[in-house]
């Protein structure tokens, strides 16, 4: 790529040309072993944590409302407005367990600082 | 194996406390249990197989040097490729908390032996321990505008109260959600176990025909066991997984 046809004849030129495309193949079997390598890292953990996801997905739902019962409960009774809070804590701690599936499955983006349309855009 | 109780047939009496070391500071029981001891024992074992094998540096590792290297490689690809290189200052955070936990769920697999995660106080105060890590060290990033990720962009104001308490519900689940995974996964796979080890016992008091109906509950003990090790295994990768995902949140800024 740098010499012209004329200077290939040349034989420190031609010597350093040949060098360079055997090392660059050399690098490019070596990057595809790494990456088919790579790849079935990638499947064998995929398989292993299938069982790891499925526990996950209902913990994170079931964490979600056992945190909106809880809150609901405790607010009820510092405020004294049994059952109604209780009621609407259930509500939004289902909707958060829903969110937090979805987070988990990767369906939903992770909530992120410094990114708000009325602050700084 | 890990199936015969000293003491009956009772499936959860694996988990109960026992007092080693009485001791009694003011009014508060801070007694010696046998749960403190296998935490000892864990992480003793966990800084035996991180110091000796590492201690002789040599450049080609045997055994035990690959192992605890490839211990640490494996934490940090994890936490790397989750959070980015800016994440690696959580790195001996999350590597402490892999290997104690890796460690504890193992050490529960030996008959007699006590599973320290199968306590909820043990792996809560893990999971605050992440919890707090996350708020402290994004507070100190974002200063007060981390509360940002409370409120969600592009929500019409009306509903942002709304959207807020749900987030706000969502994120104190977090901890919760965590230590109930590895907690309950603990507990219930030694709690299985037991059960249907205790199957072979009654049934083959039976007589003849009681031994030969307990080769069945025997081979799914076998089975149960072998699952334990993958469930052990499996749920101390997932508690630092998650320890990465929600670290990644404390220190990533949109990018």
């Amino acid at each position: 790529m740098i010499s012209d046809p004329g200077d290939a004849s040349q034989g420190p030129d031609r010597e350093l040309e040949e060098r360079r495309a055997k090392l660059a193949k050399q690098i490019a079997a070596h990057e595809a072993e790494e990456e088919a390598q790579r790849q079935a890292d990638a499947r064998a953990t995929a398989t292993a944590s299938g069982y790891a996801q499925a526990f996950r997905l209902s913990t994170d739902f079931v964490a979600g409302v056992a945190v909106g019962a809880f809150l609901g409960f405790g607010f009820d009774w510092v405020f004294g407005t049994t059952p109604w809070l209780l009621i609407v804590f259930l509500l939004l701690g289902f909707a958060a367990g829903v969110l937090n599936v979805l987070r988990s499955a990767g369906l939903i983006q992770q909530p992120q600082v410094g990114h708000r349309p009325r602050g700084d855009e | 194996m890990a199936v015969k109780e000293g003491g009956g047939l009772d499936p959860v009496k694996q988990f109960e406390v026992k007092e080693l070391i009485p001791i009694q500071i003011g009014d508060i029981n801070f007694a010696f249990t046998n749960v403190s001891l296998f935490m000892f024992v864990a992480v003793a074992l966990v800084m035996l197989l991180m110091l000796l094998p590492t201690s002789g540096r040599a450049n080609v590792p045997g055994r035990w040097q690959n192992i605890a290297e490839m211990a640490y490689e494996f934490a940090a690809n994890m936490l790397r490729s989750t959070t980015g290189p800016d994440g690696m200052k959580f790195f001996p955070l999350v590597f402490s908390l892999f290997m104690f936990v890796l460690m504890c769920n193992l050490l529960g697999m030996f008959p007699y032996f006590y599973t320290v995660t199968s306590q909820i106080v043990v792996t809560f105060f893990l999971a605050m321990v992440v919890i707090l890590t996350v708020i402290i060290a994004g507070i100190r990033q974002h200063g007060l505008a981390w509360f940002q990720v409370f409120v969600p962009s592009g929500v019409p104001g009306p509903i942002i109260p709304l959207v807020s308490a749900i987030e706000v519900i969502s994120f104190l689940s977090r901890p919760i959600s965590l230590s109930v995974r590895l907690f309950a996964n603990m507990l219930a796979g030694h709690i299985m176990l037991k059960v249907f080890a205790a199957f072979v016992v009654s049934l083959s008091a039976m007589g003849a025909l009681g031994v030969v109906g307990a080769i069945l509950p025997l081979g799914m003990t076998v089975a149960i066991t072998a699952l334990e090790f993958l469930v052990s295994a499996l749920q101390a990768y997932v508690f630092a997984v998650l320890t990465c995902i929600y670290l990644n949140d404390a220190v990533h800024t949109h990018h």
